[in-house]
């Protein structure tokens, strides 16, 4: 590592100041991905501004709408424990990492993180969620740029998370042998208006909506209304774990399994 | 009625008090006043000329005790082979140098090229990041049939080629060979790998050099499985220091399999610059320079064939293999394919006529060296792949086929150069079968595919060389170091013992197990017994702990050091007791005069040898304390039958592992508990070969799986409840305890039996599938599907 200050606001508006106070800052969540890449040299902020600390930004609470809203520094096992109105969201928490993992990392980091295998991207995505800023409410549909690419501006912070309720939900997360993160993972999300299909871990661009099969499924929402739909493997992620190939066939086995799974 | 204590006894472990209380002493642990810290610059390319290094800027940076390049090291020793092959020409191997630092060449992505001391870790890691280091970039070695072709780039300049030896064995056996194939009524061949590992032992590798200017006596701390061998070979050929000047510890120890054997040049650094800079000085390998500077295991790419005539009999085996030895040789790197491989290819069989070649191939890769099992894994695994395959295509029962050509009559000399002494393959086979349930596998595999799964079963057989090795044989197969094991038993004045031992443990439990034998000869309490092992100041010279043969070489020396004490010690009590020598017997504790009430206790004996006013003086000596240097006769070995069976997911190729059966002979058995703990750990990297472990360097030389987001372990929740056995016993005949070794048998047992049932599954769906390539990730399955 190399050396940087810390400082622990407690406040939303705190933290931003301290944010802006200077470019080579960077919040700090549960610190699951960034402190390791600052043990690899590979950051080198002069300034952590950690959010545990600001109340605001704490816990799970059902909003007016219905919709279940969480605190940006929220930890994984605290949505695995107090998501119970959003069942599949609770058991995407509820499977992220290792116990170590889901009592440190907080939806907010994974959500500014974007990784391309991360689990809540897919949820949030297929949720229709809202991500929640010091400025504004950005649409999932809007959020999501790309792998590790978002909407955010610099200093911005993701304060609260958004999601309306679904009438039936499931995520399939095949795992990635080494890591355990999503190889491919599926969140289905059946709401009465129509059904959202989000994958993570599967494309080069990272977490993505399968129209195709949205379509198939807000007409019949069965595993059979998916046969013979297929995605193309030219964007798809190949590596030691898999090819593009063998990523396309896991993501329609996962939706089937997801709707099996929802249904 | 399990005994309590002493042989046979499945006595708790008393090491792991001081490991599961956090109250172990660590290489890690240990830290010196005034010490500074050791941050390696290690190449990032597979292969390149270095240009130039600057440091200049580096050294002024704050705390920067002294950078080392290359250029120190000039005239200092590199870091030494310790096996020589002969090849099948006559000729001995390509040995290239290897350097401590790398000089004028990187040859693999991980080479220190640069070592900067510094008062903190954080101001070396500062000071290396400034360090201008100008590389030439060349094309990278990876492929070993690439590496072998002609014109390929070459990894050492100065070599003829890429070759490091082409070994046969037994070359005079080949044409004979060759005729039984031409006359055999079926032949099956079969091509495979058997993946790159990484050993990833839970401690990563840590090295203190610590210098007395007043004495000059040189101290290296460092994770050793065998520190006099390492004192041995630092001293004699690296760094020229002489063994009474040098003292080696290797203190607790995190786990080695293999990989901690070696000499490593971080290990050389320390000690040469401790003295260079007059500091302590420390390096601790993070876990992502463990990926690139550990030796490596395995690494084979292997052609096997197996000829067979009309009624099914082995008649002839002959294999081609092409070994990687990385970018320079470790060690023992290069006995690894030919004296701990070739050897074991008859296996369980008594297949008359066997030849194997092997080539051995430089590339631009991290050294690749012994891992559990260390060439004995490789050849069960082609091996019994091989008769699995021949018994599909012939439409044979696997099981059948095997029994049919099991070896059943010992001592048995094999064509490939060693001779068993004993085993009963028919009855760890028959004990697989009871405890396997075979009878009920078509119902469980009914059971899966009503739930979509294929479910397949996978047998096989394995024997293993352990208890290394004779020095007389070893030396003329071309080691340079005998393979005897050491002990002394220091007998105290009160009765209490202290058995200090070449042997090294780091996880197998000898303080425990060893304390069970030498209290069960004299008849005392364990407690009474004190193991001490790691420290060349306080122990005999000893070779150390690798090749499953600390009970049966280590053990044997101890028993023998321990039978010099109760000789002595009968001595002393003929004496107190005023009998004739050939009259006293030691039993539980005490000695006795046959046939009288008359005793004497073990602890009045020994306080009679440290207060000899009542003493034979004209005959013997004070004090009780002893020494056996133990070379073996032979090797042991070791043989089961293991049994897997697998559930694959069609739709996804993911294989879980549904049962798992393990009957081994180990013959005598001191600690059950203790066995059972080795099986189970070595069934589970067994599996994690078969399943999960690969070890991957792109076309430039760089490792793609270089942490655990990417190389996968295996998990508790990846592995079953082991079902293991090791009731039958063949005891080894030629050392005393008749005990054959149990610590690698897990993972080389293991692999072959998840591949046959992953294979079975497949087959059971129709598909046309007879190999898949270890790890059997989903992927790869899914792929043979299709
Ligand atoms: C062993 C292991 C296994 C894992 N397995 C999984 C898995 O299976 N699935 C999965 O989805 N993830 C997995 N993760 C990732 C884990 O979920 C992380 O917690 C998460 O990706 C990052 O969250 P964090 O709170 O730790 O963020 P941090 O590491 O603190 O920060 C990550 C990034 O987000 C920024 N940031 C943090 N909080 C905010 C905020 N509120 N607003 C704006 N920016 C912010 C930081 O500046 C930084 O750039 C795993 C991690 C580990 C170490």
């Amino acid at each position: 590592m190399y050396n940087f200050d810390v400082v622990k606001p407690t406040r939303i508006a705190d933290a931003v100041k301290e944010l802006s106070d200077s470019t080579e800052s960077q919040p700090l969540g549960g610190g699951q991905t960034l402190i390791p890449t600052l043990k690899q040299r590979l950051a080198s902020p002069d300034k952590l501004v950690s959010l545990s600390a600001i109340d605001e930004m704490q816990g799970v609470c059902k909003g007016d709408d219905g919709s279940i809203c969480i605190g940006g520094a929220t930890n994984h096992a605290t949505v695995a424990a107090e998501a119970g109105d959003y069942p599949a969201l609770a058991a995407t928490a509820a499977h992220i990492g290792d116990p170590a993992v889901r009592n440190r990392g907080t939806i907010g980091g994974s959500l500014a993180n974007n990784d391309p295998s991360a689990c809540y991207p897919a949820a949030a995505l297929a949720s229709g969620a809202t991500i929640k800023t010091n400025t504004r409410e950005i649409a999932a549909d809007d959020y999501f740029q790309g792998m590790f690419a978002t909407a955010l501006d610099e200093g911005e912070i993701i304060t609260e998370v958004r999601f309306p309720v679904p009438e039936r939900a499931n995520y399939q997360k095949f795992l990635q042998p080494a890591s355990r993160f999503a190889l491919v993972g599926v969140f289905v999300a059946k709401y009465a208006d129509g059904v959202r299909v989000a994958i993570t871990g599967a494309s080069n661009d990272g977490v993505f909506r399968w129209t195709e099969a949205e379509a198939a499924l807000s007409s019949n929402f069965s595993a059979a209304a998916l046969d013979g739909l297929s995605l193309p493997d030219g964007d798809m992620i190949s590596d030691l774990h898999g090819t593009g190939e063998y990523r396309a066939h896991l993501c329609a086995v996962m939706t089937k399994r997801a709707v099996a799974a929802a249904a | 009625m399990p005994k309590d204590g002493g042989i046979g006894a499945s006595s708790k472990r008393r090491e792991d008090v001081r490991f599961l209380t956090g109250a172990g002493n660590y290489t890690d642990d240990i830290n010196i006043r005034g010490q500074a810290y050791v941050h390696f610059l290690r190449s990032d390319i597979a292969h390149g000329t270095i240009k130039s290094i600057d440091t200049g800027a580096a050294a002024a940076m704050p705390g920067v005790v002294r950078i080392f390049t290359g250029s120190d090291f000039e005239g200092v020793g590199g870091m030494p082979c310790g096996w020589q092959v002969t090849d099948k020409h006559g000729q001995p191997m390509q040995e290239p140098a290897h350097p401590i630092l790398a000089q004028g060449k990187v040859r693999h992505v991980g080479e220190p090229v640069a070592a900067v001391v510094a008062d903190t870790l954080e101001q070396a890691r500062d000071a290396a990041e400034a360090i201008a280091l100008d590389i030439d970039e060349l094309p990278a070695v990876v492929d070993m049939k690439a590496a072998l072709a002609d014109g390929s780039t070459k990894v050492h300049d100065d070599l003829n080629d890429n070759l490091c030896y082409d070994w046969g064995f037994v070359e005079e056996n080949k044409d004979a060979v060759n005729k039984a194939f031409e006359n055999a009524a079926h032949v099956t061949s079969l091509e495979l790998v058997n993946n790159r590992l990484v050993a990833n032992p839970m401690e990563p590798r840590v090295a203190l050099g610590d210098y007395a200017r007043g004495t000059d006596d040189s101290t290296l701390y460092t994770t050793s499985q065998n520190p006099h061998v390492i004192r041995l070979l630092m001293g004699a050929f690296v760094l020229g220091i002489p063994e009474h000047k040098l003292r080696v510890v290797a203190p607790d120890v995190g786990g080695g399999f293999g990989t901690k054997i070696f000499h490593y040049q971080e290990e050389a650094f320390c000690t040469f610059a401790a003295k260079a800079c007059n500091r302590p000085v420390k390096w601790t390998s993070s876990r992502s320079e463990a990926f690139i500077s550990d030796a490596h295991g395995r690494d084979h790419v292997t052609k096997i064939e197996l000829a067979l005539d009309a009624d099914n009999n082995f008649t002839a085996l002959r294999t081609e293999t092409h070994a990687n030895m990385g970018a320079y040789l470790s060690t023992f790197a290069p006995s690894i394919p030919t004296w701990l491989h070739g050897t074991l290819m008859a296996g369980n069989y008594k297949t008359p006529l066997i030849y194997v070649n092997v080539k051995a191939v430089f590339t631009n890769t991290v050294p690749v060296d012994a891992y559990r099992g260390a060439g004995r894994p490789e050849a069960t695994f082609q091996l019994e792949r091989v008769v699995d395959k021949a018994a599909r295509e012939l439409g044979v029962d696997p099981i059948a086929l095997r029994r049919q050509n099991f070896i059943t009559e010992f001592p048995y000399a094999t064509p490939v150069a060693v001779e068993y002494d004993t085993g009963d393959y028919h009855g760890t086979m028959d004990k697989l079968e009871e405890m396997g349930d075979f009878a009920g596998f078509a119902a469980r595999r009914a059971e899966s595919e009503k739930n979509g799964k294929l479910r397949g079963l996978g047998v096989n057989c394995y024997i293993e060389a352990c208890g290394i090795a004779p020095s007389n044989l070893v030396g003329q197969l071309g080691a340079r170091a005998g393979l005897y094991e050491s002990a002394t038993v220091r007998v105290n004045a009160t009765g209490g013992l202290v058995v200090m031992t070449g042997s090294h443990s780091h996880g197998q439990g000898h303080e425990t197990s060893f304390a069970q034998v030498v209290a069960e000869m004299i008849g005392i309490d364990e407690n009474m017994v004190e193991i001490v092992h790691g420290d060349t100041a306080n122990t005999p010279m000893g070779m150390g702990t690798y090749g499953s043969r600390s009970i049966a070489v280590g053990g044997s020396a101890m028993v023998r050091a321990t039978e010099k004490i109760i000789n002595k010690a009968k001595k002393i009590a003929s004496h107190l007791l005023e009998a004739s020598e050939a009259d006293i017997e030691l039993k539980d504790g005490a000695f006795s005069v046959a046939g009288t009430d008359k005793s004497v206790a073990w602890g009045d004996v020994t306080l009679a040898a440290y207060v000899p006013h009542n003493y034979p003086l004209e005959d013997i000596e004070p004090g009780l304390e002893e020494t056996a240097f133990y070379d073996p006769a032979n090797f042991t070995y070791p043989s089961g039958a293991y049994a897997c069976e697998v559930e694959v997911d069609p739709d996804t190729g993911k294989v879980t592992i549904e049962r798992f059966a393990a009957a081994d002979d180990f013959g005598n058995i001191i600690n059950p508990m203790i066995v059972t703990g080795q099986v189970h750990g070595g069934i589970a990297q067994g599996i994690g070969q078969a399943l999960l472990e690969n070890c991957a360097y792109d076309e430039n030389g760089q490792l793609l799986s270089a942490s655990y987001m990417d190389y996968a372990m295996p998990r508790a929740d990846d592995l079953p409840m082991f079902d293991v056995d090791h009731s039958s016993q063949t005891p080894c005949t030629h050392n005393p305890l008749g005990v054959k070794g149990c610590g690698e048998a897990g993972a080389i047992g293991s692999p072959p039996a998840v591949v046959n049932a992953v294979v079975d599954a497949l087959q059971s769906a129709g598909k046309d599938v007879m190999h898949v390539d270890m790890p059997l990730s989903p992927d790869r399955v899914w792929a043979a599907m299709q």
